[in-house]
């Protein structure tokens, strides 16, 4: 395979979309668990 | 489940870097588009992933109407999320390839472009009634529009057969053909594409969940203590 600056940037983009989503996930998740803390703050 | 979970995830990675070797090194070079053909081991099978998502988004929905099953909700709303995420892949690695083949990015009023562009903007609104919506009746609003939505997949994927298109034929159901060592490497792409697409389906299914919990517990608090504000 040599280098192709169209091959590579469409599986460039394809990861990046990915990653960029599953770090929406992790920041999502993270939230969560912060409120989670402050809840049984809260309760106890 | 919990263990099972590290495991599924160190194969899946394992099989998405066998699938992106076969891509990239082990799969024929094409004889007349070279190369760049190689980004059809990632744009096809991300569009197949993105139509499964969807289907099950589907049968979730329909289940969801008929039985009002909390759990098949949380899948329709994950499978579409996760659908829109492969979709998006699609309609950005497809301009990508067509520069180089067709000299153009996007060919306008081409039936399969615009459809597969349609498809995608119906669940991105599906996401955002799910998100911005506070109604009691959203998650049932949300699976009528997903229903409709569902019906645009098989338009989408037998456009090119009713109309005339700049995009090729199916390679499956269709009149294409495809070397079988093509194929091989497509499916192994698809199959490790459906593995991960799993995996983040599952790790946004517990995540929806425990914000669910954590909603409930706010709405909980918020009834024992009506005068303290807990967000």
């Amino acid at each position: 395979m040599r280098g192709n600056p169209y091959l590579f940037a469409a599986y460039a983009a394809a990861w990046i979309i990915h990653i960029v989503y599953l770090s929406t996930i992790v920041s999502r998740y993270s939230r969560l668990k912060r409120e989670i803390e402050e809840l049984k703050k809260i309760r106890s | 489940m919990k263990k099972a979970f590290p495991i599924l995830g160190a194969l899946t990675a394992i099989l998405l870097g066998y699938a992106l070797y076969e891509a990239l090194v082990a799969a024929p070079t094409e004889q007349t588009m070279g190369d760049v053909q190689r980004i059809f081991y990632y744009h096809v099978p991300s569009a197949w992933t993105a139509f499964t998502l969807f289907l099950i988004n589907f049968v979730a929905s329909i289940l969801y109407l008929v039985r009002r099953n909390p759990a098949a909700d949380i899948i329709a709303l994950v499978s579409a999320e996760v659908g829109v995420v492969f979709c998006t892949v699609v309609l950005v690695t497809g301009p990508i390839w067509a520069r180089p083949v067709w000299g153009i990015w996007w060919a306008p009023g081409d039936i399969r472009l615009t459809s597969t562009l349609v498809l995608w903007l119906i669940y991105v609104s599906y996401l955002i009634l799910r998100r911005f919506s506070s109604s009691g009746q959203t998650p049932t609003l949300a699976a009528a529009l997903a229903v409709l939505g569902a019906l645009c997949v098989p338009f989408v994927y037998f456009s090119i057969w009713f109309f005339r298109t700049q995009h090729p034929q199916p390679v499956m159901g269709g009149g294409g053909s495809i070397d079988p060592r093509m194929l091989h490497v497509l499916l192994i792409n698809w199959l490790a594409f459906l593995c991960f697409a799993f995996l983040v389906c599952w790790s946004r299914y517990r995540l929806e969940e425990l914000q669910r919990d954590v909603d409930h517990a706010h709405a909980m608090q918020s009834l024992m203590d009506p005068r303290g504000s807990v967000r």
